[in-house]
């Protein structure tokens, strides 16, 4: 499985970050920032990956205008690099959608096909031949050739050769996405097709190039801090696997990088959770074979723009991002909010909600602390002021959801929870079955999650999955239970 | 020749996002890999990301007196089987 494997592109993505944060609070944030590829590959610089410095320099350039929020296929390259940081000093509002490709990256990787190895023996049997349908396979000199004008990319020769001589070449991010939304067009520039991209952010994982970027609001919330703005942060579940320090250190960090205070989401996972729980004992009662949950943006994404047929079963109950939100607006109606989020996909969602002002991942908030040199591990300790149960910090792990919900459901209420841990071909099939089936034999309450592992999965997390979810259940262990917090609250 | 190999894996701040939370797992598979001729631990920032710009070379490691810069796995085991050669 690949979670968060480590990748030489997350750190090139990472130190472009730092370095842009850095110009923004330079004197100079517009130079500077044109500065960064010439930086980073300097005059002498002993070439790594591409053919020249020229090449990569071109190619830090275009990271940086993701950086900047912008859209690298829509941006003409002749604009000065210090004129578009400007320009992004003016944006009232981050672009609509949250990715965007580094064709030029895209070079290295050859289109899908069915390719014959040096492994052919140029055998007798030549099953090979034999078996494709579509004739595009002939022997010559010995070995066989595929014709790519017939192929059809079928795969039925790679199946048969007893050399395993055939293979198929893959192209990572068309095989990572579960919905077919990204293909490398004729001129081998991958493109994401944005009417079907459910911005689940496999294709950022996946990429070898790391080729697909968030388009980053980086600058966008460094401005409002400047501004003077009260800016009031609203972090996932996920964040307290991510760096080296406690829940409340982390909070103190996040008040030092210029925040007013913090929220934790989990506060709104915590009306999520009654919502659901009351909403699925009525939907039972009423006779429904079952209920999907309604909190990861992926898979909200996934229905509405493609699976609609499973609207009608997918809880109507809001995310903790949503209620969180909603409490935070309106005890600070004059507050600016921040999500602090471990997945491109919360960006769509924010987009949608007037609540939430912008949104950070947490390569970003981590390169955020290295260029304002806080250490979080010497941060000192600030409390949140709601403390939220076990089971909602508990929302980041792929189960987390329907044991939370069921967890305030009465005893003798059936209750199956069946949990989706990530999206992809297979389960996406699985859950049109259950849609057009109007059941779903495994349970009745099916938590998905778009991110294998839950929310620790995501594509913009900084720690590995196994360390971030050590750390994030040292903490749920130390919180109350829903069950507990609700009695005190009802006293 | 007994003396044992120290490998110090930094998980400050600045090492950890850049790339050292992928390190940890060094703590786990160097013991089981080299017994107890090799002293594994994660340890709070080697102060050498602040010097400068050389976040940008974080994550850093060191085995023994040697600091390994932009560490990985394959760099890390590399330098212990130097050391025990
Ligand atoms: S994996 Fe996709 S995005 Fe990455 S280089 Fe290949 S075609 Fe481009
Ligand atoms: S974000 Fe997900 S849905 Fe969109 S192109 Fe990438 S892999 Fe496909
Ligand atoms: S965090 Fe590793 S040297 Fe400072």
């Amino acid at each position: 499985m690949a979670m968060n494997t480590p990748r030489q592109t997350s750190h090139i993505k990472r130190e472009i970050l730092v370095r842009l944060i850095k110009a923004f609070y330079s004197d100079n944030f517009g130079e500077n920032a044109r500065l960064i590829p010439y930086k980073m590959r300097p005059k002498d610089y002993e070439v790594a990956y591409r053919c020249c410095v020229y090449k990569e320099r071109a190619i830090l350039r275009d990271r940086t205008i993701a950086g900047l929020g912008l859209s690298i296929e829509d941006t003409d390259d002749s604009i000065h690099m210090a004129e578009l940081a400007e320009k992004v000093l003016e944006r009232k509002q981050p672009e609509e959608h949250p990715l965007t490709v580094l064709q030029t990256a895209c070079k290295g990787c050859v289109p899908s096909r069915i390719y014959v190895t040096d492994l052919c023996q140029g055998c007798v049997a030549r099953p090979c031949v034999n078996t494709c349908k579509f004739g595009a396979i002939t022997v010559k000199n010995g070995k066989s050739v595929i014709d790519p004008e017939k192929c059809k990319n079928c795969g039925m020769c790679a199946q048969v050769c007893p050399y395993q001589a055939i293979t198929k070449i893959i192209v990572p991010c068309e095989s990572a996405c579960p919905v077919g939304a990204i293909a490398k067009d004729e001129n081998g520039h991958a493109r994401i097709d944005f009417e079907k991209c459910i911005s689940c952010g496999k294709c950022v994982s996946a990429c070898p190039f790391g080729a697909v970027h968030e388009k980053s609001q980086i600058i966008d919330v460094l401005k409002q801090i400047k501004a003077g703005k009260k800016l009031i942060a609203m972090v996932a579940p996920a964040m307290f696997g991510q760096l080296p320090c406690s829940p409340k250190q982390l909070k103190a960090a996040i008040m030092e990088l210029g925040f007013a205070d913090v929220y934790e989401v989990a506060q709104g996972a915590d009306v999520t959770t009654k919502n659901e729980a009351e909403e699925f004992e009525e939907r039972l009662m009423k006779g429904a074979e079952f209920m999907t949950t309604s909190c990861c943006a992926g898979y909200n994404e996934l229905v509405d723009k493609l699976v609609p047929e499973l609207k009608p079963f997918r809880s109507e109950t809001k995310t903790p991002l949503y209620y969180t939100a909603e409490i935070v607006k309106k005890e600070h109606p004059d507050a600016v909010t921040v999500f602090f989020s471990p997945c491109v996909a919360k960006r769509r969602e924010a987009l949608k909600n007037p609540d939430v002002d912008y949104v950070l991942n947490y390569e970003e908030v981590g390169a955020w602390f290295i260029a304002r040199n806080i250490k979080v591990e010497d941060c000192g300790e600030a409390a949140f002021k709601t403390e939220a149960s076990a089971e909602a910090r508990n929302y980041a792990v792929t189960g987390g959801v329907a044991n939370a919900v069921k967890s305030l459901l009465p005893e003798e209420l059936p209750t199956y929870p069946v949990v989706i841990d990530g999206l992809n071909k297979q389960s996406i099939r699985d859950l049109k079955k259950y849609a057009k089936n109007g059941v779903c034999e495994l349970g009745n309450l099916i938590e998905v999650m778009a991110c294998t592992g839950g929310c620790l999965g995501g594509n913009a997390t900084v720690n590995a999955f196994k360390p971030a979810l050590k750390q994030l259940t040292n903490y749920v262990n130390e919180s109350k239970h829903l069950k507990e917090t609700e009695k005190v609250e009802n006293k | 020749m007994d003396k044992k190999i120290s490998v110090k894996v930094c998980l400050g701040t600045t090492c950890f996002v850049m790339g050292s939370a992928n390190l940890q797992e060094l703590i786990e598979t160097v013991p089981a890999k080299y017994g107890d001729k090799v002293d594994v631990s994660g340890v709070p920032c080697l102060g050498l990301c602040s010097i400068d710009w050389e976040f940008s070379k974080a994550p850093y490691v060191k085995v023994d007196d040697e600091v390994i810069k932009e560490a990985t796995v394959e760099k890390v085991l590399k330098a212990i089987d130097e050391k025990l050669k």
